[in-house]
């Protein structure tokens, strides 16, 4: 019996907990095909909200910037991720691990005001100093983003190399393959899962930032958070709702894909 | 045998040291140093000049550096009561997500391949989508015309809608909400690694389930209590978006007043005392938070 009702207990617990998590989310995307302007207010099922986010020029250009910068991000933070990764799992003591390792975790949970206002103000130290950055535009950007998504794609390469069986990359070695060899043809493909959500991770995270990017960026670098929240800030819009509705799709779309991956792994065994 | 050849060589001239050095040298270049810059222009006061501060030597060469903006944050009841309430905030806010969470990942941890599998990627799907865009969704709902409302009003449970926007009510909520899965991931981590057949004998010698968690369970689960509730309460403190979007126009946290020194006021000195304070106020946590990671990653 006390099993049973500490049963009960958890299970709504843990349905009332992701309740909490989608119900927000669920309200967002039915709203976007609202007729009526009103949040609060149903008028009947429209798709015109996505008509005018794909003629509003501003939105569109800024959702263009903020995923040619999320590429460039993404790949630049898996390669210095990776090493960092790598690093931190394989090559046990160096002199400055210790630094090493509080500059990969820092960045980790350092509020975002801290990390954009010191990066802007280096920057502009540096451009009186060498004169480059030149202003501010999509270069320091990026730089910004690749700086705290290198460490979150540190985390997730050392907890997956950490977990590697060496002894197959010892074996190619042994062999006769080149430490470099080995690692292009046994290690790097073994890490590949890591990689890839590394990437995605890194991608996220830059598509996403707001504080960072607007210190970082100059003007006529508006990325599509800063555009989202200027909008946001001045009132609610049906058009956002549609525009969040398609990334939550996308973000859906990508993650289902990867857990049907998984899953089929799982039962091939 | 790869250690034998490059253990000849120095650490850093070999391959091994490169593969550290780039990530190494790009850290310490744009996340330490600017630390530095940033306690460096702290130090100076603000004046009308591009960049708009006096600089920390003069003419002559005299160092010329003083305490003036901190003296001004500590004068000032004002900032003192916008740490505290930063403080206060990040630390309640931390407590609900803590109390949400816990059951989930308990939940999570516990539960077959499979549904452990669906229910993570379940937790990870909000976190992967737009945190501003989530700050927006929960804007919508708590407004005075929003669905909460409105559900409310016409199930006759109240007669007129509730504030519920700008006040610390929906800080709460928005933290809670939007760190949610930095709570559960860690604390996932932890349960999924515990070793139950503890629990098990417990309960085999007689202990009660809610006794056996208390005693076992939630004991051997600390470090990623704090692991995650040092995910949620850092980042929280220096929060600048849900303050804004949903908190009162008047709340006060550091992170906002830092926001509106640096790009309204545009005292940038000042903005830097603003945020040198908070980094000393963070830098206990954030290291308690470095052990627990090294100690969980030494023991994986």
């Amino acid at each position: 019996m006390r099993r049973t009702g500490g049963r009960v207990a958890l299970l709504t617990l843990v349905a009332g907990g992701f309740a909490f998590l989608y119900l927000p989310l669920i309200v967002l995307v039915l709203f976007s095909f609202n007729a009526s302007k009103l949040v609060s207010v149903w008028g009947g099922w429209s798709v015109k909200w996505y008509g005018e986010l794909l003629r509003n020029e501003q939105v569109l250009m800024a959702a263009w910037l903020s995923i040619k910068i999320a590429v460039i991000n993404a790949t630049g933070a898996t390669l210095l991720g990776t090493m960092a990764g790598l690093a931190l799992a394989r090559f046990g003591r160096f002199g400055g691990r210790l630094l090493f390792t509080g500059l990969i975790a820092a960045p980790l949970v350092m509020p975002d005001v801290i990390i954009g206002i010191s990066l802007l103000l280096t920057f502009v130290s540096m451009e009186q100093l060498i004169g480059w950055p030149a202003g501010r535009g999509v270069d320091t950007i990026l730089i910004a983003h690749i700086t705290f998504s290198t460490a979150f794609v540190a985390v997730v390469v050392q907890a997956r190399a950490g977990g590697l069986d060496r002894s197959i990359e010892e074996a190619a070695m042994d062999l006769g393959a080149r430490p470099l060899t080995a690692f292009l043809l046994v290690t790097l493909p073994m890490l590949a899962p890591a990689l890839a959500s590394g990437w995605l991770l890194a991608f996220t995270l830059s598509l996403d930032d707001l504080v960072i990017a607007s210190f970082a960026s100059g003007p006529g670098s508006s990325t599509l958070p800063m555009v989202i929240f200027s909008k946001v800030r001045l009132g609610v819009t049906p058009e956002i709702n549609a525009l969040a509705t398609l990334l939550i799709g996308a973000v859906a779309l990508a993650a289902g894909g990867a857990t049907w991956v998984q899953i089929r792994r799982m039962s091939r065994g | 045998m790869a250690a034998v050849s490059e253990g000849r060589r120095p650490f850093w001239l070999s391959g091994r040291g490169v593969v550290t050095g780039i990530p190494y040298l790009w850290l310490f270049v744009f996340f330490l140093v600017p630390f530095a810059i940033v306690f460096r222009i702290s130090l100076s006061e603000p004046m009308i000049a591009q960049p708009p501060y006096s600089p920390l030597f003069g003419a002559d060469g005299g160092y010329q550096g003083s305490f003036f903006n901190y003296e001004l944050l500590f004068d000032d009841a004002l900032y003192r009561a916008g740490y505290l309430n930063s403080l206060w905030v990040a630390g309640c806010a931390t407590l609900v997500t803590l109390l949400i969470g816990y059951p989930m990942a308990y939940a999570i941890a516990r539960a077959g391949a499979l549904a452990r599998n669906l229910l993570l990627m379940a937790v990870m799907l909000p976190f992967w989508s737009s945190f501003l865009l989530r700050v927006y969704a929960l804007k919508t709902l708590m407004a005075d015309t929003g669905l909460v409302n409105a559900l409310l009003l016409s199930l006759g449970v109240i007669d007129s809608p509730i504030r519920m926007l700008q006040t610390d009510f929906a800080l709460y909520v928005g933290i809670s909400y939007t760190y949610l899965p930095f709570m559960i991931l860690p604390l996932y981590a932890t349960l999924e690694r515990l070793d139950w057949s503890l629990v098990e004998a417990a309960e085999d010698l007689g202990c009660r389930p809610w006794k056996a968690f208390l005693l076992i369970t939630l004991p051997l689960s600390i470090p990623g209590i704090i692991a995650g509730a040092m995910l949620v309460f850092i980042p929280a403190t220096g929060e600048f978006v849900i303050p804004n979007l949903l908190g009162a126009s008047d709340t006060l946290m550091v992170g906002r007043m830092l926001w509106d020194t640096f790009f309204n006021e545009r005292d940038w000195t000042l903005a830097s005392a603003l945020a040198v304070v908070l980094l000393l106020f963070l830098v206990l946590p954030i290291m308690l938070f470095q052990v627990v990671q090294q100690r969980r990653g030494a023991t994986s």
